[in-house]
């Protein structure tokens, strides 16, 4: 078993899979029957997407492994998902601001993905790009209408880059296994990322009217497995029904 | 949201096909409109195209009007071309 591609490969993964559970918590409680079914669309995109990255993780773990257990039966710490995907729901303004930030970033690291010299990967990444092409544009038009809103929108989604801010720098942290991967040609660097993404981010927070925060200090600690109190809850809800009825299936 | 206005959407299932109505949907203006219809109607492929037309654009007939709008064309069978003989090489009318 090749330890870094597994490690990498989660990396990847476990935030489509987190941030695609905190979107279906939306379904039938979106704010209106139209962007309920947007959001949870999102959610099966980015599922559907894990599903392919958790295949070939288990192919590569080797023994019992499949998608399954690797979605249903970890435990908190060995999930490797950045802290901003695992950020509750608080409002639609905070949905948005999280989706808009994540998709800014995802765009940009799968562009890069589907030129990596693992074909599994590439391929995956060649298929996500037009499902997260359209994510980026939904959420990125509704900070424009947000920002540039009503009083109450705009204060509320400012609230919420202010607040989702200090989750952004993490996005473009190194793991050992993301180094290892690099030098092997089938790891994109994320480190290179980082100044597309403050500069796209910024340019469309100023179209919306919105304040580009100017922070210093950042969180970190979602690539080591180190989470905030909110992943916990999340995982009870996801793994519920194997962890009562081990092996249950339908 | 409860102020959005209605708008009536089109969907185009395969290309050379006209665009059908397939429901309505809500939504600030027209941009939105057609990203709801493409959230709420295209899930399963089910179209190539989008049209989007506000629903107070439309202007529809009076459902109290029905009996003199349509009921004379109920006995004048004769309108339909059932009457006539096909040629043999015509297959597909």
């Amino acid at each position: 078993m090749d330890k870094d591609l597994v490690q990498y490969i989660l990396g990847i993964a476990d935030n489509a899979l987190i941030l695609g559970q905190r979107l279906g918590e939306l379904c039938g409680h979106g704010p209106s029957l139209e962007t309920d079914i947007a959001m949870t669309n999102i959610s099966l995109d980015l599922l559907g997407q894990v599903r392919s990255y958790y295949q070939y993780a288990a192919k590569n773990i080797g023994g019992d492994a499949t998608e399954d257990t690797i979605a249903f039966l970890r435990k908190e710490r060995e999930y490797k998902n950045v802290l901003l995907v695992e950020q509750p729901n608080t409002d639609f303004a905070y949905s948005i601001t999280r989706q808009f930030m994540f998709d800014i970033f995802h765009l940009l690291l799968l562009e890069k993905l589907q030129n990596s010299t693992d074909e599994t990967l590439a391929a995956i990444a060649k298929k996500s790009i037009k499902e997260v092409s359209y994510h980026t544009r939904f959420s990125s038009d509704w900070i424009r209408r947000l920002g540039d809103g009503t009083e109450e929108s705009h204060g509320r989604i400012q609230t919420a880059v202010n607040d989702l801010w200090t989750f952004t720098d993490e996005l473009f942290h190194q793991t050992d296994a993301d180094k290892a991967m690099v030098a092997e040609g089938i790891g994109v660097d994320v480190t290179l990322l980082k100044a597309d993404f403050y500069q796209k981010v910024s340019s469309i927070l100023t179209e919306s009217t919105l304040e580009t925060p100017q922070l210093q200090y950042f969180q970190k600690g979602g690539k080591q497995g180190i989470h905030s109190e909110h992943l916990g809850y999340l995982l009870t809800e996801l793994q519920y029904m194997q962890r009562t009825y081990p092996n249950m299936n339908w | 949201m409860k102020n959005w206005p209605l708008w009536e959407v089109f969907i185009r299932s395969k290309n050379g096909l006209e665009h059908r109505h397939c429901g309505s949907l809500h939504a600030s203006d027209a941009t939105m409109a057609i990203e709801n219809a493409r959230d709420v109607y295209t899930r399963r492929m089910e179209g190539v195209s989008i049209w989007v037309v506000p629903s107070a654009q439309i202007t529809a007939s009076n459902p109290d009007d029905s009996a003199e709008l349509f009921e004379p064309a109920k006995d004048k069978a004769y309108r339909h071309p059932t009457f006539y003989e096909l040629p043999d090489e015509l297959k597909h009318m």
